[in-house]
């Protein structure tokens, strides 16, 4: 038992050992001077923070309702947000194209209006949102889920409104899970490559991502590719673990979750 | 402690008989030429390849299309290849300069040209009226379609002078990494012109219009084939590259659209 884990421990981690130590730190350090660095860095920043807080500011009221409902629809609803997660990116990239790419079924009407999002930023966050948001709903509709109907009941019968119950009673209890499903969404938004290619184009400085520049920048130099991937690395890793720290803390604060 | 001397054993069984199967191959009937090919080769190269299949009936032909500069980072990580076939000198060259390549030669030339959504919304009908485009898409500078555009358009400066090549500029609004995204996205309307290869083109006849650049600010691409030193199939891998240089192979590219090779050069 124990060697089959050790066999998928090293699998996993090797590859990580080899980005960091490949080419030596001065090859890492020339890459990261590469001009397309830090528009990318930037960019990828800024759109997934946008990005995020588009998720959860839509997401959680809909896997409130979502969890709540009896309706059974609600359930097939649920499994089609989940698709983003299992199609191709590069085929969300398209069906994005499809609906609002400028001779797109809605981007057509758009463009006659006289905006497009098609390769602009705009079009970077609705990649992102579009391949992010599965993972915040599911976590989310888990999490109201799992929250005990009786507590919910109580404070039904108190006299807590239904938006005051959802603001007050099953954030609070939800929130430890909710955090972790941004977290999650975060992630995969930073990573976000082929919708985005296919979507929002590639040009330095106005949509081209950390990831859309660790490709492009293949095509130079295998170094600078290394460089720029170790930074989304570092990156990301720096979320998680703040992110974990973060929820912790607030564990302790509040004693023990009840959910 | 017993479990983990089982798991070792098995992996030693599975990596001792792994050469059994590749001794079984190599005594097969068939042998594989391996070729990595630029991604713009991929049909014309299946067409040479079963002329090769024909003349060579103990042999196969298997290919990998990519992004020229992807194959060569393939191969220089230690891909098994016995052909390499370039979209242009640079990679080549990187793999010359580190002594895995045998004599590269030129095989195959192609044509930039422009493209346009066959119903042309921008009107755009000569290389002049490329600025009426209000989306232009058109190759990464890191990748051989880009670098060529971006020579072309630094041309058309002196030709059309200084108004002219700040107005395309403007009018960029994706570097894409293949030129196969560029006539995507111009097939599907998204981009009112973009720049590619002609043969690339000409794979899409019902969906894009060409437009030839000017030939004196244009650029003949050309594509370089050589047999690669470590090829596992040296013999075969000679007679593949003689079969894509001989008057047949010539042909067959003459018929994808791209420009034949008058005489052989190398660099």
């Amino acid at each position: 038992m124990l060697g089959l884990g050790g066999l998928l421990l090293l699998f996993l981690v090797l590859p990580f050992v080899a980005l960091v130590l490949d080419g030596g730190p001065e090859a890492i350090w020339r890459g990261l001077g590469c001009s397309l660095t830090w528009p990318a860095l930037r960019l990828s920043l800024g759109t997934t923070l946008i990005s995020v807080v588009l998720v959860v500011v839509g997401g959680t009221p809909l896997a409130w309702w979502l969890a709540r409902s009896r309706w059974r629809s609600a359930r097939w609803l649920e499994i089609l947000l989940q698709l983003p997660v299992v199609i191709p990116p590069a085929v969300g990239g398209i069906a994005l194209l499809l609906a609002f790419g400028r001779r797109g079924l809605f981007g057509g009407t758009l463009e006659r209006l006289g905006w497009t999002p098609a390769f602009s930023v705009v079009a970077v966050v609705m990649a992102q949102v579009f391949v992010s948001a599965p993972f915040y709903l599911q976590a989310a509709v888990q999490a109201f889920g799992r929250l005990d109907p009786n507590l919910l009941a109580v404070a039904r019968s108190l006299g807590a409104s239904p938006p005051r119950l959802f603001v007050r009673v099953a954030l609070p209890l939800a929130r430890p899970w909710l955090i972790g499903g941004a977290a999650m969404s975060w992630a995969r938004a930073l990573g976000e490559f082929g919708a985005t290619l296919m979507f929002a184009g590639n040009m330095t400085g106005k949509t081209q991502t950390l990831p859309l520049a660790i490709y492009t920048a293949l095509e130079l130099d295998i170094h600078t590719a290394q460089a720029l991937s170790l930074l989304l690395v570092v990156f990301a890793f720096a979320l998680l673990l703040f992110l974990r720290r973060f929820n912790r803390g607030f564990e302790a604060a509040r004693g023990a979750a009840t959910p | 402690m017993t479990r983990r001397k089982l798991l070792l054993g098995a992996l030693v069984a599975a990596c001792s008989t792994a050469p059994l199967f590749a001794m079984r191959a190599r005594g097969g009937e068939a042998q594989e030429v391996v070729v990595f090919a630029a991604a713009s080769l991929r049909e014309v190269l299946q067409k040479v390849a079963l002329t090769f299949e024909k003349r060579h009936p103990n042999s196969k032909v298997r290919f990998s299309f990519a992004g020229s500069q992807d194959l060569r980072v393939q191969i220089e990580q230690g891909a098994k290849v016995d052909v390499f076939a370039s979209a242009d000198w640079k990679h080549m060259k990187l793999l010359a300069d580190k002594e895995m390549v045998i004599e590269p030669v030129v095989f195959a030339r192609n044509l930039p040209v422009v493209v346009v959504p066959k119903n042309n919304p921008a009107q755009v009908r000569t290389f002049a009226d490329l600025p009426k485009a209000t989306h232009l898409v058109v190759g990464a500078a890191e990748v051989p379609i880009g670098a060529y555009t971006e020579a072309i358009i630094a041309a058309a400066e002196r030709l059309y002078g200084k108004a002219f090549h700040e107005a395309i500029l403007a009018r960029v609004c994706s570097r894409e990494l293949n030129v196969r995204q560029v006539l995507t996205k111009v097939a599907l309307g998204e981009a009112d012109a973009g720049i590619v290869y002609k043969t690339d083109a000409l794979t899409m006849p019902d969906k894009v219009q060409i437009i030839e650049i000017p030939s004196q600010i244009n650029i003949v691409a050309e594509y370089p084939i050589a047999v690669l030193k470590a090829a596992p199939h040296l013999d075969l891998a000679r007679a593949f590259v003689k079969l894509v240089l001989s008057k047949e192979g010539q042909k067959t590219l003459a018929e994808a659209g791209f420009n034949q090779v008058g005489k052989q050069r190398t660099k």
